[in-house]
């Protein structure tokens, strides 16, 4: 049995004649939270989407020293591995209630109470929400719901993409809280995000990726050090 | 036109807008799941009663046939597309169930169809042998263009319609028929005498909007159904078999086809080509509720039954041209609703 | 411009082997009708190609075009004693008229609303021939009287032959023409949706009309043969199955190009023909059984070869030639660029809402003649919204925006590049199978006015030469030139953003407006924008543009104005900025 809940290995995606991601690896320890930051464009989501299966890919991923191979997202579910994306995708036109329903779908209805319950304790506002429509819900709720969509289904790899987009900052701390949280819940966690600060924060590894390459790689607080990672991501405050 | 007349007019009306409801429903169901627009919906319709009417005169129907081919056809198909993927146990699967069943049921068919065991038996087989054919056709037609836009799909689902009515030519002949009614008898209601096949139609129609009603409020599959319908990569992303759920969507669709073609049999003569016409006016009823909303589909089915049906008395030649005209100014109106998200998916 | 030798001998070659067939004393009189056949339906395909393939419409309804043309003539010949040749105007003025009016309507139809509409339109026609007294009802119309000239009748079918394929002929020859002109490129762009076009100044709802009238009245043409050759009509052959077996012949000869419609058109008849005589043995009935296979073969077409076979068929050929660019012809007129550091873009208090969420609050800010401004905030800030208030792409809730102190807020994107203001996307928005040159050129569309007519008979030369020659000089001034003739789809990320770029110059802004230019370049590639830039800015033109990369903005604006929540939280020197609290907080956010 491997330490890694995740290994890719020499991974491409391409897009038409573009190629968003070139010969990209990285592995996540079980148990651990990766962060992975770099540039609008360098091809983060594209990276996220084609580990859950959502775009085709070349390279091998391994996931609990299984490959994946070409299964479909569905399957990938199936197995433990679940993504929040930047776009929440929640089905706006249906209650939050029917959505965390929806996000227990692989395990059957008798998941359903059990997973809710652990959800609306995590996110008691979710709770108050609960029969008001997706649509309808503020941007930090949309999160929140986003995240325990995914929780429904008792993931055991959870990749959130840019989880603080648009949010307050209040609203950030939270999540970021609830991230650490769900670590001690035995949960791995691979985080891609623009505020790269935070990230560096509460990841344990991060890899840096430009242009669709990992250009750094090495424990958190030792990137969260580095010149080159101050002087690009870390943006305004370390200019002068 | 008297009071009598216009009564008469609007049973017809409602009758017809009970059938235009349904398959408009279907229609909106198919293109949320799938973004398919169904237009060979209509050919279930016609299948529908014209199997019921080759069981009444004892002889095979063709559609027994044809779901063997198409099961064949699809399991050939799906072996070649995803050699990649296959194993034995998937191909065993495919054998049994497109390949096997089928063909056992046609034997069945064929053995029992002499035996003329009823009008139940014969809406039982019907059914039976329509509705996986839903699931076949978006295995062979739409599934390999899941990604395609709307537009794409849109021409395959004028394609199939084209193939399904050459096929239906060959099974069932260029001959009409009128099937026997499941009640002879008629009661006076106020003025006029109402057939008891209408008063059939109208309930069949009304308990099956109920049941779907059911299905996509209270079951964790309706509710995926509507969340595929909602947002497709949201469904996958939770893990729904976005393929299964549309076959499924097909499936209920052919039923729902076969179900209105049935009840329709004994009230109209039909032709091998009848199902288009009747089909694209539970269309005309989709598109003014926007493809999206089941009870203003099902209110729309009701307008586009009485516009036709008073057409009918005051213009009868020019029917059709007054019922697809009115889809016209309908679009434009949904267009600019819509606005200009579908603007920029070419290419 | 003249075609390269090879690929024009080869169409040579196939004009003559169309000419001699009917000719070769071993060829059945039977295929020479088939090819006639082939011919008149080609007339429809091409139309279809037009509007499917290029215009990115998709008609079932083209058929009753066919009968627009077909019914005028046989009205007019059976019924007032016309002459068949005398009949073309009337009919073709008939199908044009009747094509403007369902046109109106249909080409404003969105996504498939649109070939929904056509179907609506194709049964009601069908119906309406089919019920209407004067043109005989389903029985239809016949002793049309055949083509004549002088005292020879064109009953042969050999003759009728010729006059048929002359006529694909000079149909192939205009829509090729028309094509390769500025007209034609803007109706190429109009599949890569209307924003991209209509930021260039061109009028898309029209653009989209000229093609919908231009492919009727091939089809109206096509009906108006087709009448004196079958020398009767009857409301079948313009119903919605032919409208669909027309369809077919488009997406499989290849729905892009004008060939490839004659190519579909030829499969199918031959097809049908072929169809038509096993089927009905094979099965022991009679019937239209072709239907069976035409719709297997669409499915088919669409699941293995969208681009149908004519790509295919193209590869076996020598390439097409490049188009020719001449750097000597006249320059297009220049526009005079506002003085420096008078106010050219003025934003008072813009807002956009949607529903309840406040995109842009009260936003307020100004780029001077010859400077360059920067928009930045975090990801979510409003950015891109306030970038389309400002492009005429999304109206403005409340507040103005002023372009030379004129008020701009309630313009459409085309009036506003009329202006001279020009735009990059945030998501590349240019046609990949059309050239990088052709692209480029789009930008010039409003710079001069060669119609439809003058492009057709290649009276647009001179004009067309002008702003080829202004394409090419942008394309250079990006340094993109090697890749002028390669498909723009084929280009890297990076070249494809800076081909937009020389797009937006081509039409001689005097404001630039730039969606994240540096998103995906490398550092050199950065290193040569930002030189571009500060030599435009050197030039006289004032930009504005929203970009991420801190680096990069710091170094070419001079002046930033920052965006957070949609509401603005600070402006000033980048140097100003670098150091200002609010914004460090709003970019920082952190976790402590």
């Amino acid at each position: 049995m491997s330490a890694h809940i995740l290994e890719v290995s020499g991974l491409f995606v391409s897009y038409g004649r573009v190629e968003a991601v070139r010969g990209v690896s990285l592995s996540i320890p079980v148990g651990g939270i990766v962060t992975v930051i770099g540039a609008n464009g360098a091809g983060k989501s594209t990276l996220m989407n084609a580990i859950m299966g959502v775009l085709p890919s070349r390279g091998e991923v391994l996931f609990q020293g299984r490959p994946l191979g070409r299964s479909l997202v569905e399957a990938r579910v199936g197995e433990g591995v679940c993504l929040v994306p930047e776009k929440r995708e929640l089905f706006a036109a249906m209650t939050v209630q029917d959505n965390l329903q929806l996000g227990a779908y692989r395990l059957g209805r008798s998941a359903v109470a059990g997973g809710m319950e652990e959800v609306f304790a995590r996110f008691p506002r979710l709770k108050e929400r609960r029969g008001q429509l997706a649509g309808t819900l503020s941007g930090g709720e949309r999160q929140m719901l986003a995240m325990g969509r995914a929780l429904m289904s008792r993931p055991r790899l959870l990749m959130l993409d840019e989880p603080s987009l648009g949010l307050a900052p209040l609203i950030v701390r939270e999540i970021f809280r609830i991230v650490t949280d769900l670590r001690k819940d035995g949960v791995s966690i691979l985080l891609v995000e623009q505020n790269a600060r935070a990230a560096l924060q509460v990841a344990d590894e991060a890899y840096v990726m430009e242009l669709g390459e990992i250009t750094l790689h090495g424990p958190a607080s030792q990137l969260a050090a580095d010149s080159r990672v101050i002087e690009s991501y870390l943006g305004l405050g370390a200019r002068h | 036109m008297n009071a009598t007349i216009a009564l008469f007019l609007a049973q017809d009306g409602i009758i017809n807008g009970a059938i235009y409801a349904l398959l408009g429903v279907a229609l909106v169901l198919v293109f949320a799941v799938t973004r398919v627009i169904f237009v060979p919906q209509g050919e279930f319709v016609a299948w529908g009663a014209l199997t019921v009417a080759a069981l009444e005169a004892g002889t095979v129907p063709g559609t027994a046939w044809l779901l063997a081919v198409l099961g064949l056809a699809a399991a050939l198909l799906e072996v070649v597309r995803e050699r990649h993927a296959m194993s034995v146990a998937k191909v065993a699967v495919m054998v049994v169930r497109d390949v096997a069943l089928p063909f056992a049921l046609l034997g069945l068919v064929i053995w029992a169809a002499p035996m003329r065991l009823g009008l139940a038996v014969y809406v039982l087989v019907t059914l039976v042998l329509l509705v996986p054919m839903g699931p076949l056709i978006y295995r062979l037609a739409f599934q390999p263009l899941a990604d395609a836009p709307v537009l794409v799909l849109f021409i395959a689902a004028i394609g199939v319609h084209f193939s399904l009515l050459g096929l239906g030519l060959v099974f069932f002949g260029a001959e009409g028929f009128r099937n026997t009614p499941f009640l002879d008898m008629s009661f006076p209601l106020g003025p006029m005498m109402v057939k008891a096949q209408s008063v059939w139609i109208v309930v069949v129609t009304l308990l099956l909007l109920a049941a779907l009603y059911a299905f996509f409020e209270r079951t964790l599959l309706g509710k995926a159904l509507r969340a595929t319908a909602v947002n497709r990569l949201g469904a996958r992303l939770v893990g729904i078999p976005v393929r299964a759920t549309g076959r499924m969507a097909f499936a209920l669709a052919a039923a729902i086809g076969a179900v209105s073609g049935i009840l329709i049999g004994p009230l109209t003569t039909i032709y091998y080509d009848s199902g288009f016409l009747i089909g694209l006016k539970g269309f005309v009823a989709a598109i003014i509720a926007g493809l999206a909303s089941y009870p203003l589909t099902a209110l729309a089915a009701l307008l586009v039954g009485m516009l036709e049906s008073f057409s009918a008395f005051f213009a009868s030649a020019f029917k059709e041209v007054i019922v697809f005209s009115l889809l016209i100014p309908v679009l434009v109106w949904r267009s600019f609703a819509a606005g200009h998200h579908d603007d920029e998916e070419e290419e | 411009m003249a075609a390269a030798g090879s690929s024009f001998s080869l169409r040579l070659f196939a004009v003559a082997a169309v000419a001699v067939l009917p000719l070769l004393p071993f060829v059945p009189d039977f295929w020479i009708t088939l090819g006639g056949y082939i011919g008149l339906y080609s007339l429809v395909a091409i139309g279809l190609v037009l509007l499917t393939g290029v215009g990115g419409m998709t008609s079932f309804g083209q058929a009753a075009f066919v009968g627009f043309g077909a019914y005028a003539t046989a009205a007019l010949t059976t019924k007032f004693g016309f002459s068949p040749w005398a009949t073309l105007p009337f009919a073709l003025a008939a199908t044009g008229l009747m094509a403007l009016l369902i046109g109106l309507v249909t080409v404003k139809l969105s996504g498939h609303y649109l070939p929904l509409g056509t179907i609506a339109w194709g049964i009601s026609f069908f119906y309406l021939f089919g019920n209407i007294e004067w043109l005989g009802r389903f029985d239809g119309i016949s002793g049309l009287p055949p083509f004549s000239i002088g005292p020879i009748s064109l009953i042969d079918a050999r003759a009728v032959y010729y006059l048929i394929w002359l006529v694909v002929l000079v149909a192939v020859v205009l829509s090729e023409n028309l094509l390769d002109s500025r007209v034609g490129r803007a109706m190429r762009a109009l599949r890569g949706g209307s924003v991209a076009a209509e930021a260039f100044g061109v009028d898309t709802a029209r653009a989209k009309l000229i093609v919908f009238v231009y492919a009727a009245l091939l089809a109206g043409t096509s009906g108006w043969l087709y009448a004196h050759v079958q020398r009767a009509v009857s409301p079948s052959p313009f119903g919605l199955n032919a409208g669909i077996e027309y369809l077919l012949m488009a997406v499989l000869g290849g729905s892009g190009f004008v060939l490839g419609g004659v190519l579909g058109a030829a499969i199918v008849t031959v097809l049908k023909d072929q169809l038509q005589n096993i089927l009905p043995k094979l099965i022991g009935a009679d019937g239209n059984f072709e239907t069976i296979v035409f719709g297997i073969l669409m499915v088919a077409v669409l699941q293995l070869a969208r681009q149908g076979l004519w790509p295919f068929l193209m590869r076996l050929l020598p390439p097409s030639p490049q188009k020719a660019v001449e750097l000597s012809a006249e320059p297009l007129e220049r526009r005079r660029l506002p003085e420096r550091g008078m106010a050219v873009l003025e934003a008072e208090k813009a807002r956009k809402q949607f529903g309840g969420l406040v995109a842009v609050n009260d936003v307020s800010f100004m780029v001077k003649g010859g400077e360059i401004v920067g928009l930045i905030g975090p990801n979510g800030a409003g950015k891109s919204t306030t970038f389309n208030l400002v492009t005429g792409v999304l109206p403005a809730t409340s507040g103005e925006i002023r372009y030379m102190g004129r008020r701009i807020d309630a313009l459409p994107a085309r009036k506003i590049a009329e202006l001279g203001i020009a735009r990059t996307f945030q998501h590349v928005k240019l046609m990949p199978s059309m050239t990088l040159l052709e692209n480029v050129a789009i930008g010039a569309h409003s710079r001069n006015r060669p119609g439809v007519i003058s492009a057709m008979l290649r009276l647009d030369r001179l004009p067309e030469a002008r702003l080829i020659a202004e394409a090419a000089r942008q394309i250079e001034r990006v340094g993109l030139t090697e890749h002028m003739h390669k498909p723009a789809g084929s280009l890297a990320l990076g070249q494809q953003r800076i081909a937009e770029i020389a797009r937006a110059l081509c039409l001689d802004p005097a404001l630039l407006l730039l969606d994240e230019p540096a998103a995906g370049l490398r550092f050199n590639e950065k290193q040569q924008l930002a030189e571009l830039l500060s030599q435009l800015r050197a030039d006289g033109m004032s930009v504005l543009l929203v970009e991420h990369d801190m680096d990069f903005v710091m170094k070419v604006t001079n002046h930033l104005v920052v965006l957070d929540f949609g509401t603005k939280i600070a402006e000033g020197t980048p140097a100003e900025i670098s150091v200002n609290p609010v914004v460090l907080e709003a970019y920082l956010g952190g976790v402590e």
